[in-house]
């Protein structure tokens, strides 16, 4: 009798599960790169998960003390390839800060326009890659790539270059833009309202997205702000924070727009955010593009040679994914000290745990890819 | 004791033999035409071209792709089980095969018509769920495992609905030899009569098919291929061939047994070449809101799949059978099947609404982002 007790005891014993140890990545359609987190999941639902990052690190930061202020556009697009114009942004404008350069007029503007086209097609590579992390097959990624090639066109023209565009230099921009700028921007713009319009039908109000998006990796107002997430990632749990608002860099003072926060903080909101930010990019761009007049787009006084007094700087500005910050020393002379870059990326990517903790192994799949790294960002 | 092919007589068995083999060999090509329709119809989604280098129009990419598959070597990982590793792919394959035996092409071309024909199609393809299990489980693979199991879960819950579904439309028939249930539908095809019947099969026959968005078990976004991670070469192909061939046999017991099959409208007054084109048209329509499907919606999570068949699918199919139980014991006429059909489904997609999501979560449709007015910069 005592045995038979004994055996049932054992039995419940017996049927207690051995989590699993899962490895996610570095090679894996979902990690956007070359990402690798493991997990432990109980079934299907994670209990832990560790991130593993330094895959893509190539030490731009290091290599930026090297090379003069102009080298050192080129290491920034590397950085952020999805949003290289961000990026360069907040490099030029940190070398512009240390060298107390007053940059003119049209180059502000055309700045600002390029920029927020950039949001644009580095949101549109967002939805799609969004929605194929959601098992969509394929659709969604190529009307995003339809949208974005449009884009990317009109970069290569304005640029030379489809990808690292270094366009943006200390002072101003390269070089003038196309005569036919202003009409190619109102045509690429059309092109993505309808592209947006298309995501709108396609995902949005798709009900299975809705249901596997909505409740799925919320994250409190609080948290996100301790874990110092930044960008649409963090307004989607509520917090009103916008760079362009709150420390008005370029014309942005100039423009009417709204800064877009979501109620939840759940994967559905860091989607639909990212979704409506898009739609006032193209406000934001339609109203550049009439202020856009003709000028000078380098200084005066441009020196062959760019040198700058000692000094410090950090300069934030607000790219696609968040706060990219530029934290540069320069002790006199034609490099930098120090060039720091600050990652929204990186910083986003803390709350990973936090999100998928808890969730299904498919819901951390999305909730990666709703918080939209860049792994040359995160590793840079 | 002899039967009649092609003017000769033959045994009974050498005869099923030879009639299975013409169905299996045909049905092959048919297979390889329906990959390339897929990519192709894909393409025309995505705003594509598709395969078009391989012959004219890419036609012979089907065939470029399958001497690709032989010629790959049959990689097989150190820890595999070899057994279940190497047999998998059979057991999937040839239950899907054997399902070809009871389908009634058009009238009189069949291998056989068995009088419980429905009751052997469904249990011999869900012998497939065998292969799966086998083969996520002998790979030594987590994705597979999970994959495995995952496969094991939805092939077992999506079965009851789609054997209550098929099992509702034979009530009204009164006989379960596909055949004869084409024949009944020559007048009016069961779909009218059985609107969620109908609906309840081709939800379950998307997911008995691992068809997005039921492809949790293979879920290439999220385990990379589920059992088929570690397959490669003509192993790979052969299940590549068995999910594309359950397309085609779901297509065509769905459209004999809900769409009239070759019979309505006028398929026995017009003679073979027109059942011919009936079969042909309302398979392909199937198969084409298949494709459909899969280009438009995205992936359902595992609990919501399965909360979705016990609770949504399940009642609703039983529902149907007891509303099909009353009309024929009253013999009230067939009007009110319409009517309480279409209600039913209607209710069945308000229900949907609710249920579909997370148990314990808090119910939140639509919650969109409010846009904060631009705050005074100073």
């Amino acid at each position: 009798m005592v045995e038979v007790l004994s055996q049932t005891s054992d039995r419940s014993a017996e049927f207690e599960t051995q989590d699993l140890l899962l490895n996610v990545g570095p090679q894996h359609p979902s990690t956007h790169g070359v990402f690798r987190m493991v997990m432990t999941v109980d079934g299907e639902v994670v209990r832990d998960v560790i991130p593993y990052i330094g895959y893509l690190h190539r030490g731009a930061e290091k290599l930026c003390e090297t090379m003069d202020f102009r080298q050192g556009i080129g290491f920034m697009d590397r950085t952020e390839y999805l949003a290289a114009f961000n990026a360069e942004l907040s490099y030029v404008m940190a070398v512009e800060a240390l060298a107390d350069l007053e940059v003119p007029e049209r180059a502000q503007w055309i700045r600002m326009i390029l920029s927020e086209l950039n949001r644009l097609s580095s949101h549109f590579m967002f939805l799609g890659a969004f929605g194929v992390d959601t098992g969509v097959f394929g659709t969604p990624f190529i009307y995003a790539w339809r949208e974005r090639e449009a884009l990317i066109d009109l970069f290569e023209e304005v640029s030379g270059d489809r990808m690292m565009y270094a366009y943006f230099r200390p002072g101003g921009v390269a070089w003038d833009v196309p005569v036919n700028f202003v009409d190619r921007v109102k045509e690429v713009l059309i092109s993505s309202a309808q592209g947006i319009d298309d995501f709108d039908s396609l995902l949005s109000e798709n009900e299975i997205f809705l249901a596997r998006t909505q409740g799925v990796g919320s994250i409190s107002a609080e948290r996100a702000i301790a874990l110092g997430m930044s960008g649409p990632s963090l307004r989607a749990s509520g917090v009103d924070m916008d760079i362009r608002r709150d420390e008005p860099y370029l014309k942005y003072d100039q423009v009417e727009w709204d800064v877009i926060t979501g109620e939840h903080g759940d994967v559905f909101d860091r989607y639909y955010c990212r979704v409506l930010e898009m739609r006032e990019s193209i406000k934001i761009i339609s109203q550049c593009l009439d202020r856009l007049a003709p000028g000078p787009i380098l200084p005066e006084k441009m020196p062959r040679m760019l040198r700058t007094p000692p000094g410090e700087v950090y300069l934030r500005t607000e790219a696609p994914r968040g706060e990219y910050g530029v934290y540069m020393v320069s002790k006199g002379g034609n490099r930098p000290y120090r060039c720091k870059v600050r990652s929204s990326c990186l910083s986003n990517l803390q709350a990973l745990h936090e999100l998928t903790v808890g969730e299904y192994v498919a819901d951390a799949i999305i909730i990666l890819g709703s918080i939209d790294i860049v792994l040359s960002e995160v590793d840079r | 004791m002899s039967v009649e092919l092609f003017g000769t007589s033959f045994n009974p068995w050498v005869d099923a033999a030879i009639r299975l083999q013409l169905v299996v060999g045909f049905m092959t090509v048919v297979v390889m035409g329906l990959i390339y329709a897929e990519r192709k119809i894909l393409a025309r989604f995505h705003q594509r071209v598709g395969p078009q280098k391989t012959g004219p129009r890419g036609l012979l990419q089907s065939v470029a792709d399958a001497v690709k598959l032989v010629g790959k070597e049959d990689l097989r990982p150190a820890a595999a089980d070899p057994w279940t590793f190497e047999l998998a792919p059979y057991f999937v394959f040839i239950p899907i095969f054997l399902g070809f035996v009871i389908v009634p092409w058009v009238q009189g071309w069949n291998v056989r018509l068995l009088e419980l024909g429905i009751l052997y199609f469904v249990a011999i393809s869900s012998i497939s769920i065998v292969g799966w299990v086998m083969a996520g489980w002998g790979s030594d693979n987590r994705y597979a495992i999970i994959g495995a199991l995952r496969a094991a879960a939805q092939g077992i819950s999506y079965e009851l609905p789609l054997v209550l579904a098929l099992l509702s439309a034979a009530m009204l028939a009164g006989s379960l030899q596909l055949d004869k249930i084409v024949e009944f539908q020559s007048a009016v095809p069961l779909i009218v009569w059985q609107p969620l019947g109908f609906f309840i099969f081709f939800v379950a026959a998307l997911a008995e098919l691992n068809r997005t968005p039921f492809d949790i078990p293979v879920g290439e976004s999220e385990i990379v291929g589920g059992p088929f991670v570690e397959y490669s070469g003509i192993r790979w192909s052969m299940f590549f061939l068995a999910e594309y061939a359950g397309m085609l046999i779901m297509a065509f017991v769905g459209s004999s047994v809900f769409l009239g099959g070759y019979s309505w409208p006028f398929g026995e007054d017009f003679g073979l070449p027109f059942q011919m084109l009936l079969a042909a048209g309302k398979g392909g329509l199937f198969i084409f809101l298949i494709f459909w499907v899969r280009a438009s919606v995205p992936r359902l999570r595992i609990d919501q799949l399965m909360g979705y068949s016990w609770k949504i699918l399940l009642p609703f199919s039983f529902l149907q059978i007891l509303i099909n139980g009353f009309v024929l014991v009253y013999g009230l006429p067939h009007i009110i099947l319409l009517i309480t059909g279409v209600l039913s489904l209607g209710l069945l997609f308000w229900v949907t609404e609710g249920i579909v999501q997370r148990p314990l979560e808090p119910r939140r449709r639509r919650a969109r982002p409010t846009i904060v007015q631009e705050a005074e910069v100073s």
